[in-house]
C-alpha cells in the first residue's frame, strides 16, 4: 500500500499527517520524504545514524576530436543543455534532465556521459517507520529525478507513506504518481481552498483515488466543505485548531505522543483508507 | 550587418529592454540598409531556466553579429560568443539611442557577463 500526503498550499500540514499517520501504523512502514528541497520529517522522528546514498543523473561530454558539429544533439534536447553553432558543442550541465537523448542521436559516437550529483538519498530507522529522505544539493533545480531514486529505494519494501512537496508542479507529480492513493491536506482559508482546487485537478488528471484533510479547523470558513460537498470528494480527516498542537510541533514532538486524545483520529485514518482500498 | 538591440516594443523609438534572455522583442538591425525587423522572443519570458540559452541561439540564427543590450549572464555569454556575436551592455532609455551610441563607436565590446545566472 502506497500513501502520498500532497496539497496544493504549502505549511498546510503535510509532514503533520505524514508522520503522525506512520507512527500509528500497526506495522513497520515506510515514510518517505518527497519535500527533497526542504525535507523535514526527520525533526520529528528520533532515527538511528542515516545511510547516505549520492543520486545523479547523466549529463553528455563531448568529445571534440570526434564532432563534426552536424547539430542532431542540440537538436533533440528541449532544455538548451547542449548547443551548437555547427562546431563542437557548448555543454550546460546545470540545464540537463538527463534524458540521454544526444548521445543516442549522435551519428558519430562524440557523446558520453557522465553522472553529475544532484542531491542524497538517507535512510534511517525510528521503531518501526523506515524514515527515507531525499536532499537536492544547494542550487540544483531537478526534484523529480532525486524523488524517484528515493521511492526505488524502499520499492521493494511494503507499506509506505509519501511526504509530498507542495504545489502541482513534476516534483508533486514524481511524488504521487503510482500511488494507490492520495490524501490532500488544506486548511480552511480562501488560499487554501484555492490551491485545494488545483490540486484536486491534477490527481483526478492523474485518475488517482484521494480524499481531503482539513487541518485547523475553526480558523476560517467553512467555504473548503462546501466546495468538497459539491464536488462529491470525500474528506477523510478534520483537525482543530488547535494551540497545543502547534506548540507540540515547534518542539518536534509528535500529535499522537504529545496530545494522546488525537491518536483515535489517525487510527481511524488508516481505517478510511483501507476501507476505500478494498 | 545585423545587430540586435532588446525591446519591448516595436520601433526604434520603443525602450530599451535591460534583460537579454527575457527580453520581450528584439529590433534587428541591418546597418547596411537601415532597415529593421522586429522578433518575438516571448516564448522565453516563462521559461524557468535557459532563456539566455535559447534567446542566444534565436538571434544567432537570424545572422546577427552583435548584441546591444542592458545586461547578459553567463550562459548566454558562452552561447554568444560561440555563435561569434559581439555583445555590448548598454544603459540607454530607447532603441534609437542605444543605435546611435553603437554607431558612434561609444559602447566597448562585453569581454565577460555582466550578471550573475539566475540559477548559478
Amino acid at each position: 500500500m502506497r500513501i502520498a500526503i500532497a496539497s496544493g498550499k504549502g505549511g498546510t500540514g503535510k509532514t503533520t499527517i505524514a508522520v503522525n499517520l506512520a507512527r500509528v501504523f500497526d506495522g513497520s512502514v515506510v515514510l518517505a520524504d518527497c519535500d527533497v528541497e526542504e525535507p523535514n520529517a526527520h525533526l520529528f522522528l528520533k532515527t538511528s545514524t542515516p545511510t547516505y546514498k549520492i543520486v545523479g543523473i547523466p549529463v553528455p561530454q563531448v568529445d571534440e576530436s570526434l564532432c563534426d558539429g552536424c547539430g542532431l544533439c542540440s537538436k533533440i534536447c528541449q532544455f538548451s543543455a547542449i548547443v551548437t553553432f555547427g562546431t563542437a558543442p557548448l555543454v550546460f550541465p546545470e540545464m540537463c534532465h538527463g534524458c540521454g537523448g544526444c548521445a543516442l542521436v549522435c551519428p558519430l559516437k562524440a557523446i558520453t556521459e557522465r553522472e553529475r550529483r544532484i542531491g542524497v538519498v538517507e535512510t534511517a530507522q525510528a521503531d518501526r517507520i523506515t524514515l527515507v529522505t531525499g536532499r537536492l544539493d544547494v542550487g540544483v533545480a531537478l526534484a523529480p529525478p532525486l524523488i524517484r531514486a528515493v521511492r526505488s529505494e524502499f520499492a521493494l519494501m511494503g507499506d509506505a507513506i509519501l511526504d509530498a512537496p507542495p504545489g502541482t508542479s513534476c516534483p508533486v507529480i514524481a511524488a504521487v504518481r503510482d500511488t494507490d492513493m492520495v490524501l490532500l491536506v488544506t486548511e480552511p482559508t480562501p488560499f487554501g481552498l484555492n490551491d485545494l482546487a488545483l490540486a484536486v485537478d491534477m490527481i483526478r488528471e492523474l485518475r488517482l483515488p484521494f480524499g481531503v484533510i482539513v487541518n485547523r479547523m475553526g480558523s476560517g470558513d467553512d467555504r473548503v466543505q462546501y466546495y468538497c460537498q459539491r464536488e462529491s470528494i470525500p474528506i477523510f480527516l478534520e483537525i482543530p485548531d488547535d494551540r497545543r498542537i502547534a506548540e507540540a510541533y515547534s518542539r518536534g514532538i509528535l500529535m499522537v505522543d504529545a496530545l494522546p486524545e488525537y491518536r483515535p483520529l489517525f487510527e481511524n485514518l488508516w481505517k478510511i483508507i483501507r476501507q476505500r482500498l478494498k | 550587418m545585423k545587430i540586435a538591440i532588446t525591446t519591448s516594443g516595436s520601433d526604434v523609438s520603443a525602450p530599451l529592454d535591460s534583460r537579454f534572455g527575457r527580453a520581450p522583442k528584439f529590433l534587428i538591425y541591418d546597418l547596411d540598409t537601415g532597415t529593421f525587423e522586429v522578433v518575438d522572443n516571448r516564448q522565453n519570458l516563462n521559461a524557468a531556466q535557459g532563456a539566455g540559452i535559447q534567446s542566444a541561439q534565436n538571434i544567432a540564427r537570424l545572422n546577427v553579429k552583435a548584441l546591444v543590450t542592458g545586461h547578459c549572464g553567463p550562459k548566454a555569454f558562452r552561447v554568444l560568443k560561440a555563435a561569434g556575436i559581439k555583445i555590448f551592455n548598454c544603459d540607454a532609455t530607447t532603441v534609437q539611442e542605444a543605435l546611435d551610441l553603437y554607431r558612434s563607436g561609444k559602447l566597448r565590446e562585453a569581454s565577460d557577463a555582466d550578471v550573475e545566472g539566475h540559477w548559478a
